[in-house]
């Protein structure tokens, strides 16, 4: 069998001589059936197009009527007085935090999440790898603010062992010194992110490498290869838009994650130059923990943190696509 | 060096389904060897055995010999991994490794071997490309990706990277059932030459290949759907095109068989 003949596009329908009615006979009768499902599918196109923009639209309208206002600096202020007159606020640290913590949640949970991805589907025993599978789905269906509390009263309490030992061996580097405050820090959020996104990207890669075609696993095999170096040479290149694409998806849910952070950060409006001591903040979790006593103005300022937070989520999904397309020509989709 | 294989009461099992039964036979070195047969006779199957392939199916064994010269490839203490070095493979689909580069693939042997220097890298790509008739057409694009190259190129690149770890025998499965008759005929000359350095056995359904570029051939056939294939006979290809021993053989090549 060969692939090619089933991608390729089918044969243009020979047109029939064109009557009075004009195209429509060309392309054959239209059928009820068909006009239903173009028009669904065309009007729920058109429904997301303009969902996208009107949310685009409020965003942008709310955002311009406060950083009008803005005394201070809208993207390097490091305050946010909204109730004061000149009201001073910007995102610097918000910006800062966010993706600090997401950094962080992403250096964790992507090796891991793909170390347990290839152990489901190329190392476990089959009887493994179901149960395996099934407690990451698990991990998905737990409610962020569960999560937070888990963090708050469980993760917080017991980073003081891991804090105390980065402070004795890379506290030098003051990115890793340790005032002894109460672990509420960036380093502790981006672990309890780490966790929350781990599903997500695990679940995604797993259903990646399982579409490896065995013609290229056995093209390793055959040359003598071991199951590491299989994967190595035929698994993780082929995977590896796919796990680009998953690890998007878990870092658009940590740069969005607001009440797991809410409830665990300790939050100031500095940047700590130390992820191990508390403070700073995230956009989300400043909207969160902010909006329900803003008043009219405050709540546009927070808007327009809001818009950043999606030119960000925008930015890095644009990035990661370019990543992807640099390299098709040698994607697996090529084969 | 080219080595002699020698199969002894070799069967092989899917699971609890016996796929084929009690094989024996022995293939020459530096001769081409055919298998034919009907869909599901365990050509394939036992061709797969020879490099311990067989066993990557889940539920896949086996019990009986093979010996490479004087070694048994399932004796204990041998490496699957140490035999598919010495055995290469050519599969039905061409299937070059779709995100390394023409040089890559022709590499990617040598390179999980460890040991080689990168002057001598090129020289083996470029003799390897030679010698599955490629390397003319191939050699101002070499960092182009494998999967850019037709069907019939991308065969005799897969020729390429099998025959650059200079394996003791090569087994071909179907290796122009993809192709067309211009490539088809490409890779048929290409085993006529391979066959002055390796052992070679090759799986095809298509009979007129096998008069036209083995010295030997093996006719399996199972006995009814679901009943495990089994050797029929093998002989020299000549003798089996024209006057076979069994009469089976005979039904099967003159095509009224079934």
């Amino acid at each position: 069998m060969d692939i090619s003949t089933t991608t390729d596009a089918p044969p243009p329908t020979p047109s029939r001589p064109t009557t009075a009615e004009g195209k429509r006979t060309a392309r054959g009768a239209t059928r009820p059936g068909d006009r239903i499902f173009l028009g669904l599918s065309r009007g729920s196109g058109i429904l997301l197009l303009v969902i996208m923009a009107a949310i685009a639209v409020f965003l942008t309208y709310r955002a311009a009527l406060a950083i009008g206002k803005d005394h201070g600096s809208f993207l390097t202020t490091f305050e946010w007085n909204t109730n004061v007159l000149p009201p001073t606020f910007g995102i610097a640290v918000l910006a800062f935090g966010t993706i600090v913590s997401s950094v962080i949640a992403m250096a964790i949970a992507v090796p891991v999440a793909v170390a347990i991805a290839l152990f489901i589907t190329h190392y476990a025993p089959r009887r493994m790898s179901g149960p395996v599978a099934y407690v990451i789905d698990l991990l998905a269906a737990v409610p962020s603010i569960v999560y937070g509390l888990w963090g708050a009263l469980v993760l917080v309490p017991h980073m003081n062992g891991l804090y105390g030992w980065l402070n004795d061996f890379f506290g030098w580097t003051g990115v890793f010194s340790w005032q002894e405050g109460a672990p509420r820090s960036m380093l502790t959020v981006g672990i309890l992110l780490s966790i929350m996104i781990l599903p997500i990207i695990t679940n995604v890669s797993r259903e990646v490498f399982r579409q490896v075609p065995q013609m290229h696993e056995e093209a390793a095999l055959a040359l003598g290869a071991t199951r590491w170096e299989v994967i190595r040479m035929s698994v993780l290149p082929f995977g590896r838009s796919g796990v680009i694409s998953a690890s998007m998806l878990g870092l658009g849910r940590a740069l969005g994650e607001t009440m797991a952070v809410a409830t665990v950060l300790s939050p100031s409006f500095d940047i700590q130059a130390s992820l191990l001591d508390p403070g700073g903040g995230t956009f989300a979790q400043n909207i969160a923990s902010k909006f329900s006593e803003a008043n009219e103005f405050g709540r546009d300022a927070l808007i327009a943190s809001g818009l950043v937070l999606f030119v960000i989520t925008l930015v890095v999904n644009g990035a990661a696509r370019v990543i992807i397309a640099r390299r098709s020509e040698y994607s697996g989709a090529n084969a | 060096m080219a080595k002699r294989i020698d199969v002894s009461g070799l069967t092989a099992y899917y699971g609890s389904h016996k796929a084929i039964e009690d094989i024996s036979m022995t293939v020459e070195p530096r001769s081409v060897t055919a298998f034919i047969g009907p869909s599901g006779c365990g050509k394939s199957t036992f061709l797969r055995t020879l490099n311990r392939m067989h066993e990557v199916t889940p539920g896949g064994r086996v019990e009986g010999k093979v010996l490479l010269d004087d070694e048994d490839l399932y004796g204990t203490g041998i490496d699957p991994v140490a035999v598919r070095r010495e055995v290469g493979m050519v599969f039905q689909r061409p299937n070059p490794f779709p995100t390394m580069s023409i040089f890559d693939n022709v590499a990617a042997g040598l390179r999980l071997n460890g040991n080689y220097k990168k002057s001598e890298l090129n020289d083996v790509v470029e003799k390897s490309l030679k010698g599955a008739n490629l390397w003319n057409e191939v050699k101002d694009r070499l960092n182009k990706p494998g999967s850019g190259l037709s069907g019939g190129q991308q065969q005799r690149l897969c020729i390429a990277r099998a025959i650059a770890v200079e394996p003791k025998v090569l087994l071909m499965d179907e290796p122009c059932s993809a192709l067309d008759p211009i490539s088809t005929l490409a890779i048929e000359d290409l085993i006529g030459e391979l066959k002055e350095r390796f052992t070679i056995v090759i799986v095809t359904h298509n009979m007129q290949q096998a008069a036209r570029v083995s010295d030997r051939t093996a006719f399996f056939n199972l006995a009814a759907v679901g009943q495990p294939g089994r050797l029929i006979e093998i002989d020299d290809t000549e003798r089996i095109f024209s006057n076979p021993s069994v009469q089976a053989t005979e039904d099967y090549i003159s095509g009224r068989f079934g």
